[in-house]
């Protein structure tokens, strides 16, 4: 089997993963920007960072023969300090030029509040500047319905963004629907605890249809599995689903979504 | 699938979980402490499970999730526990 890997923060994985994700047919790898765990102190820190997510990183990816995508931001988490984030913001322009970046993300909220909404707006308006696509990371668990809410409605308030080229991730039953009616593409993280496991991903596209639609596994430094995505397309074909199908989903769509930057390319 | 494949493929995982469930209720019963609100959101949400309807995993997230709409003024922490402790936390 092939797929895609949509978004993995490979920074915090081994190299053992890289080739674990290799050997079961991933074939491209795209890691947006996140929280590291602990916040940091400047965007002096995010800086480099960046750097890593767009020199290093596909550099240790590359030796697996896996091409290496990134996107960029400072994420929600770190949003609320308004002041840092605003100097964060400054900075990416300038990575944008580099060949391996893919867009702005993943951006969103946290715990909802309006610092976090108002450092949105301004990596939307980022984006839309800049042409960039977009990758939105929704609130965890009880925050998520109204994180989304919420999202969506900035997103569809700025007349520039095409729902096409944002992808809306961490979808579950209770949200994915109104991700897609809004016309945007929906992710499913696949994790052991916080998201959705294997059965229940394959669920929410039975009902919502896979058009779409990505699954991931947002592997990370806490609880998660970076083969995640093709242990979903095993339990695909326990249900019977044909090859064609599965790949349609785990590679097709994530190759559909992506192309839409001309910087995504396969090895 | 059909039901009879969907219970093969199925029914020993949710009966393992069923079981797991089950014995956290008894583990928390058997405990002394405070009431919490993360318990009383499970207790809320079982009865959700009995629904004829399709929908009982949204209708369980809804149950766990801020159904409010304004945003918040400040963020009382980074992380999130898994159920809405309610507008007075």
């Amino acid at each position: 089997m092939r797929y895609i890997e949509p978004h993995a923060h490979m920074v915090s994985r081994t190299t053992d993963d890289y080739e674990s994700m290799r050997l079961a047919g991933c074939a491209a790898i795209c890691e947006p920007a996140f929280w590291a765990g602990f916040d940091r102190s400047s965007a002096a820190g995010f800086y480099d960072y960046f750097c890593q997510l767009t020199d290093y990183e596909p550099k240790r990816a590359a030796k697996f023969g896996l091409p290496h995508y990134c996107w960029l931001c400072i994420n929600p988490k770190e949003s609320e300090d308004m002041t840092l984030a605003r100097e964060v913001i400054a900075v990416i322009p300038e990575f944008l030029k580099r060949e391996t970046v893919l867009g702005i993300g993943e951006i969103g909220l946290n715990k909802n509040t309006r610092n976090e909404l108002a450092i949105l707006e301004e990596h939307i308006d980022l984006a839309a500047r800049h042409d960039q696509m977009i990758l939105v990371h929704t609130p965890h668990l009880e925050d998520k319905f109204k994180g989304t809410r919420l999202i969506l409605d900035v997103l569809k308030a700025d007349a520039r963004i095409n729902p096409e080229r944002v992808i809306i991730d961490h979808v579950e039953e209770h949200t994915v629907g109104m991700v897609l009616d809004a016309g945007f593409w929906a992710g499913i993280t696949l994790y052991p605890e916080s998201k959705a496991t294997p059965a229940r991903a394959i669920d929410m596209v039975e009902q919502a249809g896979m058009r779409n639609i990505w699954l991931n596994c947002a592997c990370d430094w806490g609880r998660s599995e970076p083969l995640a995505v093709p242990r979903t397309a095993l339990e695909m074909s326990r249900r019977g689903y044909s090859a064609e199908t599965i790949d349609a989903l785990v590679y097709g769509n994530p190759l559909r979504f992506l192309s839409q930057n001309p910087r995504f390319r396969l090895a | 699938m059909t039901r009879q494949q969907v219970l093969d493929l199925y029914f020993m995982d949710a009966r393992c979980k069923l079981i797991e469930l089950a014995a956290f209720l008894d583990r928390v019963d058997r405990s002394e402490g405070e009431a919490d609100f993360r318990f009383a959101a499970i207790q809320d949400a079982l009865p959700l499970l009995q629904s004829s309807e399709l929908g009982k995993a949204r209708a369980v997230l809804m149950a766990l999730s801020d159904p409010t709409s304004e945003p918040l003024a400040a963020a009382p922490g980074k992380g999130a526990c898994g159920a809405w402790p309610g507008p007075s936390l």
